[in-house]
This record gives structure tokens, C-alpha cells and sequence, in this order.
């Protein structure tokens, strides 16, 4: 992250280059596929099938590792025995990095709302940029969030200080 | 996987004497020395559908051990149904095998109508033997697809995928949920079929059978292909039944046992006229071959219920607050995975007072370190996809 040790995005860049960044980061999302249950399915079939193909949108799906990835789907049941897997491998991820919740499950613990050993929510253990409901959401829907993501990525910088906070790895609220 | 601890001293590695010998080139381990590997594959790793986790143990490339760790995706079913009503657990149950869950309720269903003394009119028993083969056409046609990515080859995974939506779009347009279709009622299903949907259904099994023929060219046929499937993983007969796998895994070693025929009858599948495939071999390859025909078979008992659909209503008459009288009841079915099954008992209420869950992957997968033991790496994973789990099916 040289341009935050340079303190380039703390001076305010220029709008013009801030736009520019945001454009190709948008456009070249790496993302790690975390499928753990039946969303996983509808992610596969959003990214490998011919109907929805999702690398229209400039989503990569195929990192090697979490350390190439800028953007990780958490899509199905999270439960407790994995969550430190989850933390670990978003811990990771380099900044700046983004995080979908696809699925009940993962929102809020979903149809398992009472299970022993079902985490409600993956938002207790990492933050998430985009909520999906649904159980599970449709294939559309997860091109509807990465669209909502890609959105949010180009005005990132202009006229806030999210951008700065997003390289530096800090949490970031967005109203 | 870290660990300060050398891999000898690990539970549940420890090595058999005289088994480093005969695995490993002698001569080579000596000029270079190897030393064991632990190799750690999952809890999130594109092989192992979901979130199996593997501890294997090398020796070069070699296992020696292999320690399938599984709970990552335990939900509690089993718990969870003793507070749920037995219209609710319909929803649940839809979720452990995602592939299949139309063919998961049906098994629950049953036993729910077993103890309450109600059969199902006769359409509705139809059309449950027909989304119950949709969905086993749509969850093996994934396995078929994926089946080529364990080898290597990316092409028939897209072409499983894009096949199974026009299955999935019957599913759909019959239940209104492309995944989980909680269809199934207490004394029959909930909606009759649309209007124009057995036209539809005609023409997508069509496309099934086409893109089977697909497969077989160019999978099976495929001398890649077979050098990376034929003799691996095998499982003999009478150690898989001894271990409880079921399913297309114990048909392709040569057992000819399917619960549709051989077991007690439900659905309609006694008027229908099927074959039942095994294959010989036992291996990797075999366990491919029957799950190819038993699509083509599935598609053959569909066309054969769209041409003798039975006519009448789809509900039978059911009080408005399902109470189901004491009792118990199993039932096991065979699903796309396997033998599955329930044993519910009841105490009178609207709810059961505990449900056992059967479900086939578990049984699948632990003869996992007998089989895995003595293969190399990458034929891990072409074991792995053949065996064909579900993580959901594992754990519950």
C-alpha cells in the first residue's frame, strides 16, 4: 500500500484520479468464493453457468488465495466451529477488501435462528458491505449486490473520506 | 497445517510397522530423505464441496493417512425438530441435502402420514414421484458436470450447470422455489401442476438425454478420463455395505440393491418400469457410469409418468391442526445420495418428540480413510468428487 505510506490519499487526490482508481477497481473485483451451504450452489450457478455468468461484471472468481482477493461471498450457514477459519482467512485479505453476506444463514442465522451451534450472523465476526435476504437468494440477486458493490466502489473518495479509511484497513460506515 | 508437534507424535497418525516400506520407494526415501507430510485440505477447499475438512498424511505424494474432520456444517437438525411443528420441519429438512430437497421431504412426509393413517390421493403421489426424479436429475447432473472439473477438465461442469436450469425452471414453475420447494403437504402436495408444464417437461428431458450423450462422448469415452478413474478408489462390496455406504456408491461395486424397488414400496415407483444399473468394478469410474444411467433411467421414469399422469385432487382431507397420533415409524427412501431415512416418534402432539436423522453421505464418507489410503494426491480428489457428498448431508 505505498500510496498510503506516501500519504497520496490523505492529501485529497485529485477527483479526476480518485475516479479513475475507483473505475478499474470496480471493474476487476477478485472474488473469493466462501461457499458453505446451499447458497453455494446458486453462486456456482451464477458464476459458472451460461445463463447468469457473472464475469460479465468484471468478477473474477478464481484466486488462489484469500491474499489475491479483494472481495469474499460468505454464502450459507456459518457456524460456530467455523468461524475462526472465517476470521482468519479475512484477516487475510489485503485492504481494501469487501465483504458480501449471501443468504439468511449468514445475515442473521436464518431458518436456524435457534440452533446450538449456528452463528446468527456473520457480521459478529467480520463486517459486511452487502446484505443478500433470501434462503437462498436467487442468482440474480447476488448480481444485484456486486452491482449495488460496484456502485459504492466508484463513489468511494469523492467528496468523503471513505476511501482513505478503506486503504488503511479501518471500518468504514456508510449511511 | 503448523504444529510444533512432529506429524508421528499426532493422534491418530501413527504409523503401522513396516507400512513406510511398502508404500514408498525405499531407495528414493533414503537418497532424499523424505520425512512425512501433513497435509491439511479444507475447511474451505473447491474439492471437498463445501466444508469437509481432510488431515492427510503424505509420504511424497503418497497418503498413508487420511482423517476426515466434519462438523463445520452441523446445524442441529435433530434438536431443531423438537421445536418446530411438523409442517415447519418440512422447511427445515429441505436444507440438508440442498441438492435434492424435494426428495428429502418426501421421507418425512411418509412418516408423518404412516402415523396419522392417511394416504395420499393418487395424482399427488404422482407428482411427487416426479419432482422427487427431478430433483435426482438435477442433483446428479451437477456430479456429472463436476465430475470433469476433479479431472481436470473445465467445459462439463458449465455444461451441468446450464443443463440443470431447465430442470430447475420445471422445479420452479411447479413449486414456485427454484431450490427449496417445501411442496409437500401432510396428506398429499400443495399446488396441482401449471397449466403447460408437461409440455415443458417433455422438452427438458429431452435436453437431458442429449446433454447425457454429451457426457458420455466426451467423458467417458475419454482416455484421460478413464486413466484417472479406472482402478482408483476402489471399494469392494461387501466392505462398503459393511460401512453402510448406499446409494449409486454401492451399486457401482456391483451390489444391485435400490430402495425404489427393494425396498418397502411408497411413491408409485412399483408402476413404473425401471431399470436398476450396476457395474462391476467398484471404482471411481463405475461410480460415474451408474450415476450417468441412472439419469437416463430417471428421465425414462418421468416420460413414463407425464404419459399415465392419474387424474383427482392432490389433497387428501386433513385436519386443519395436524396433531399426529402417538407412535413410531421409520422410514428410509432412496435418494439421490443414497439410503435415506427417518425414525420419528411422536407423543401426540403437534410436534415429534424425536426425529433420527439417516442420512447416506455420512455413511459415504467414512470409508474415506480406508479408501484414501495408498493414493496419491491428486487422486484424492477425483475420489472425492466421485464419492459425490454434501457437506449438509454429512452433518446435519
Amino acid at each position: 500500500m505505498g500510496l498510503v505510506e506516501k500519504g497520496v490519499l490523505s492529501r485529497k487526490p485529485l477527483k479526476p484520479v480518485t475516479w479513475l482508481l475507483n473505475y478499474s477497481r470496480k471493474y476487476s473485483l477478485w472474488m473469493f468464493q466462501w461457499g458453505l451451504a446451499c447458497c453455494a450452489i446458486e453462486m456456482g450457478a451464477a458464476l459458472a453457468s451460461p445463463r447468469f455468468d457473472m464475469m460479465r461484471l468484471g468478477v473474477i472468481p478464481f484466486p488462489a488465495s484469500p491474499r489475491q482477493a479483494d472481495l469474499v461471498v460468505i454464502s450459507g450457514t456459518v457456524t460456530d466451529k467455523m468461524v475462526p477459519a472465517i476470521k482468519r482467512l479475512y484477516e487475510q485479505m489485503p485492504d481494501p477488501k469487501y465483504v458480501i453476506s449471501m443468504g439468511s444463514c449468514a445475515n442473521c442465522g436464518g431458518p436456524y435462528w435457534d440452533s446450538y451451534s449456528v452463528t446468527k450472523g456473520v457480521d459478529q465476526v467480520i463486517p459486511v458491505d452487502i446484505y443478500i435476504p433470501g434462503c437462498p437468494p436467487r442468482p440474480e440477486a447476488l448480481l444485484d449486490a456486486v452491482v449495488m458493490l460496484q456502485e459504492r466502489i466508484q463513489q468511494e473518495g469523492l467528496g468523503n473520506d471513505e476511501l482513505a479509511a478503506r486503504w488503511r484497513g479501518e471500518p468504514v460506515e456508510v449511511v | 497445517m503448523t504444529t510444533t508437534q512432529p506429524p508421528s507424535q499426532l493422534p491418530g497418525f501413527e504409523v503401522e510397522a513396516g507400512s513406510l516400506g511398502s508404500l514408498a520407494d525405499a531407495r528414493l526415501a533414503v537418497e532424499l530423505d523424505t520425512g512425512d507430510m501433513i497435509l491439511n485440505m479444507g475447511p474451505q477447499h473447491p474439492a471437498t464441496h463445501g466444508t469437509l475438512r481432510l488431515v492427510v498424511r503424505l509420504d511424497g505424494e503418497r497418503v498413508i493417512a487420511a482423517d476426515p474432520v466434519i462438523g463445520y456444517m452441523h446445524r442441529g437438525y435433530e434438536k431443531l425438530t423438537e421445536f418446530r411443528t411438523y409442517p415447519q420441519i418440512t422447511t427445515l429438512i429441505n436444507r440438508i441435502d440442498w441438492l435434492s430437497s424435494f426428495a428429502n421431504e418426501v421421507p418425512f412426509i411418509h412418516a408423518a402420514e404412516q402415523l396419522m393413517g392417511i394416504e395420499a390421493p393418487p395424482r399427488a403421489q404422482h407428482i411427487r414421484t416426479l419432482l422427487t426424479e427431478l430433483s435426482r436429475i438435477a442433483t446428479i447432473y451437477l456430479f456429472l458436470g463436476e465430475m470433469g472439473l476433479q479431472v481436470g477438465a473445465l467445459t462439463p461442469a458449465f455444461w451441468g450447470f446450464r443443463d440443470r436450469e431447465h430442470v430447475l425452471n420445471l422445479i420452479e414453475g411447479a413449486t414456485g422455489g427454484r431450490f427449496h420447494p417445501n411442496f409437500n403437504r401432510i396428506g398429499g402436495v400443495k399446488d396441482d401442476l401449471p397449466w403447460g408444464w408437461i409440455v415443458e417437461c417433455r422438452a427438458a428431458m429431452k435436453r437431458i438425454l442429449d446433454g447425457c450423450d454429451d457426457f458420455e462422448d466426451v467423458l467417458v469415452g475419454n482416455e484421460i478420463f478413464q486413466a484417472r478413474t479406472r482402478g482408483v478408489g476402489i471399494i469392494p462390496a461387501e466392505l462398503g455395505a459393511a460401512y453402510g455406504v448406499s446409494g449409486a456408491n454401492l451399486r457401482a461395486s456391483g451390489v444391485d440393491w435400490d430402495l425404489r424397488r427393494d425396498g418397502k414400496p411408497y411413491l408409485s415407483y412399483n408402476e413404473l418400469d425401471f431399470k436398476v444399473w450396476t457395474h462391476q468394478d467398484g471404482d471411481s469410474f463405475a461410480r460415474y457410469w451408474v450415476r450417468l444411467q441412472e439419469t437416463r433411467e430417471s428421465v425414462r421414469m418421468v416420460l413414463q409418468l407425464l404419459d399415465g399422469l392419474a387424474s383427482g385432487p392432490v389433497m387428501a382431507k386433513v385436519p386443519r391442526i395436524i396433531k399426529v397420533p402417538a407412535g413410531e415409524v421409520w422410514v428410509e427412501t432412496e435418494n439421490p445420495l443414497g439410503q435415506m431415512g427417518y425414525y420419528v416418534v411422536s407423543k401426540g402432539a403437534i410436534g415429534p418428540f424425536r426425529v433420527k436423522i439417516r442420512s447416506a453421505s455420512f455413511s459415504n464418507v467414512s470409508i474415506l480413510p480406508w479408501l484414501l489410503r495408498g493414493l496419491y494426491v491428486p487422486d484424492v480428489v477425483t475420489v472425492l468428487g466421485s464419492l459425490y457428498f454434501i457437506l449438509g448431508d454429512i452433518d446435519r
